[in-house]
């Protein structure tokens, strides 16, 4: 116990003194020529693609409505089957036309259910009800806020913030870390939002502050984003908040990942198949913090987010406001279209997205970054060779992991071995894909790996399940079997008892008979 | 020479008893060996392997009465497995068992069920619900689909599905088998 004390007491002073994490890599970041041109607005599209799975693990919403239907702006539209998961909202006002399979942005590049919504170009909004005194009000009530306005992590995990939020509260949290280091390369939502409005920024951050119940609220950047802390801090001095501070740190990919930023903050590694908040700690991603203010202080569900678009393969690369749904090719549109050499389009980033097979493909609530590629950005597939284990993926590891090892016995189909080596804790960051010089797509491995481990976890439940409910049914046949046995025997029984009765009374009877004979004879 | 062999008999009479206790105390309730066969079996208690259930042939492989290649629904990792655990050489799934199959359930069309309850009295996990001359449906998560109630169907109203993996089920691929849709195209 008094480490754990130790423990609390060190990551309450987070961000006083910078540490390092294992690993990472020094990345060009590419993030200039999409922070030159200011926000835009992207036009309503006549038609919004809303996909009922937002992002791949968590099962499809239910649509709340029909086809034919009319729904103004921020309706609720569709409700995500476990609690707490939160509501898909219309992003505008328009029809239901149809809920029908079409392209969405998932990894596997499959087609799926989409509410299709024909916009009306109103933008009628629905009654909205945000919290007037959230400031004073109960937690309790903000998080179930957060839940009914469909607030998830836009970072890129798409996880429920009511969850989140209420988790950390439970706990008694001490700091809240807002994550605005966006490490990936290429990607600039979240420098664009900090430098266009920090005052939500800030909103953002005494609401998540009231809602998890902490004191401290650190806002995390880079090193090199010096214009985002010069408006950060004019912007927390006319607040006069002093409970905010911002710390920028070293640019080390994947510094933005919520393990390595806390490592980096307070020199603590949150254990492997814990959370942040055993130390105390909550991190949101920035993004994340201005929709909740968005949420709790306007009463705004999530329905548009800011996208970076940017790459070789696009005229004008910058940043966007979209509305979900808005499919891709008018951002790029909006954007000045593709360059001739386009050659891919990926969701993501550079080191951690996933290629789209079509620009049809909708806007999404994890969609941080369109990237359109020309043939000269991808490196040319390289023959894989053999590993010769020289180890360059276990220094870059920033999970401190052995993927030589762990690639070795996925291939061996090894999956108690791999995960008793951490495969669970590998953040699939891609730093051990990009020194290999065997050039072996370790973090494809990785990924399978850890579906199969889910997977093999799903049919170890369900063949448990099995075996109970053989096992029941066993003993249940087994019970009414004696039971019928019993049943004959007693019959049985009662029979056996019946036909003695029956043989006494005969004997009696012919014993009474024999008497009276007798009697007779001796009368005569 | 008495005063070495009565403390060694001394000894020997207390472990003795130690060992006696210890065997009472923590005796193993089941048989480790049939517990950590049953625990790879699939469980679909589908009978194909020729015994009653999936806990039964875990009982005759520890026997040594059955071969560990005779649960289809396993498959060769199942047999891996099982050759891992007992120290045995792999071997091919015995065709006679059967075949490796993708997972599956049984779908009754409720148009043509006569409600003859003998699906019911098949099914080995309880999977199916219904009442005598009412309609019968099958519970798709509680299926293990060992294809039980085929045989005993009278109107051949009951039909094997794959079962499919909903989208959000999603498993990324082995790589370097390509899956999906091939070479990205953009605009």
């Amino acid at each position: 116990m008094p480490t754990q004390v130790s423990k609390f007491a060190q990551a309450s002073a987070a961000g006083e003194r910078l540490h390092h994490f294992h690993g990472g890599l020094k990345l060009r970041h590419n993030k200039k020529v999409s922070c030159e041109a200011p926000l835009s607005r992207v036009p309503i599209s006549s038609r919004l693609y809303l996909p009922l799975l937002q992002h791949a693990g968590a099962d499809a919403a239910r649509p709340l409505v029909d086809p034919g239907q009319r729904v103004l702006k921020g309706q609720r539209v569709a409700a995500f089957p476990e609690t707490g998961s939160g509501f898909l909202h219309a992003p505008t006002s328009g029809e239901i036309l149809a809920v029908e399979d079409r392209p969405i942005s998932h990894p596997s590049g499959a087609e799926g259910p989409c509410l299709v919504i024909k916009t009306d170009g109103e933008d009628q909004w629905t009654t909205l009800q945000p919290i007037k005194d959230w400031e004073n009000s109960d937690p309790v009530l903000l998080h179930r806020q957060l839940d009914t306005h469909g607030i998830v992590g836009l970072g890129g995990a798409v996880f429920p913030t009511a969850i989140k939020v209420s988790g950390a509260h439970h706990e008694q949290v001490h700091t809240l870390i807002l994550n605005g280091a966006e490490c990936e390369p290429y990607i600039s939502c979240d420098e664009m939002l900090m430098r266009e409005q920090p005052e939500k920024i800030i909103a953002g951050a005494e609401v998540l502050r009231r809602a998890t119940g902490t004191n401290r609220v650190i806002i995390a950047i880079e090193d090199r984003m010096g214009a985002v802390e010069r408006v950060l801090s004019r912007a927390l001095r006319k607040s006069d908040n002093n409970q905010i501070d911002v710390v920028c740190v070293t640019k080390i990919y994947p510094e933005g990942g919520e393990r390595q930023l806390i490592q980096v903050l307070t020199g603590l590694e949150v254990p492997s198949g814990g959370y942040p908040r055993d130390l105390g700690l909550l991190v949101q991603n920035v993004a994340t913090a201005a929709a909740a203010a968005d949420a709790i202080i306007d009463g705004k569900p999530l329905i548009e987010r800011i996208v970076t678009v940017s790459g070789n393969g696009v005229k004008n690369p910058r940043n966007l406001v979209a509305l979900l749904g808005t499919p891709i090719h008018e951002l790029i549109e909006q954007c000045g279209g593709y360059e001739k050499d386009v050659s891919r389009l990926v969701l993501g980033g550079p080191m951690m997205g996933y290629a789209l097979p079509t620009d049809a493909a909708p806007v999404i609530k994890a969609a941080n970054c369109i990237l359109a590629l020309t043939s000269k950005d991808i490196r040319s597939p390289q023959e894989e060779m053999p590993c010769i284990r020289c180890g360059e993926c276990a220094r870059v590891c920033p999970a401190v992991l052995l993927p030589q090892q762990l690639h070795w016995q996925i291939t061996n189909e090894q999956w108690d071995a791999a995960a008793e080596y951490g495969l669970g804790d590998c953040i699939q960051c891609g730093c051990c894909d990009f020194v290999c010089p065997s050039h072996i797509p370790l973090t494809d491995w990785f990924r399978f790996g850890s579906g199969m481990l889910r997977t093999l976890a799903t049919e170890r439940t369900a063949s448990d399940r099995a075996r109970m409910r053989f096992d029941a049914r066993q003993q249940r046949l087994e019970k009414i079997k004696s039971d019928r046995q019993q049943k004959i025997a007693e019959k049985k029984h009662k029979l056996r008892e019946s036909a003695e009765a029956k043989k006494k009374v005969a004997e009696a009877l012919e014993r009474a008979g024999k008497s009276r004979n007798d009697q007779s004879d001796d009368s005569s | 020479m008495l005063e070495a062999i009565i403390p060694i008999a001394l000894l020997g009479l207390a472990f003795g008893f130690g060992l006696g206790w210890a065997a009472r105390k923590f005796r193993a309730e089941s048989d480790p060996v049939v517990d950590q066969i049953e625990a790879i079996l699939p469980q679909t208690q589908c009978a194909q392997c020729g015994f009653p259930g999936c806990r039964p042939y875990a009982e005759a492989i520890a026997n040594g009465e059955a071969d560990i290649n005779q649960c289809p629904p396993g498959g060769e990792a199942g047999i891996r497995a099982l050759a891992d655990l007992l120290g045995q050489e792999p071997k091919p799934l015995n065709p006679e068992n059967g075949v490796e199959t993708p997972p599956t359930v049984v779908v009754i069309d409720e148009q043509t069920c006569i409600g003859c309850t003998l699906c019911i009295q098949a099914c080995p996990v309880d999977a199916i619900v219904g009442a005598p001359k009412l309609m019968h449906t099958v519970i798709e998560s509680e299926c293990t689909g060992c294809d039980l109630c085929l045989p005993p169907c009278p109107v051949d109203c009951i039909d094997i599905v794959t079962r499919d993996r909903p989208l959000s089920k999603w498993q990324a691929p082995r790589p370097g088998i390509q899956a999906g849709p091939s070479e990205q195209q953009a605009g």
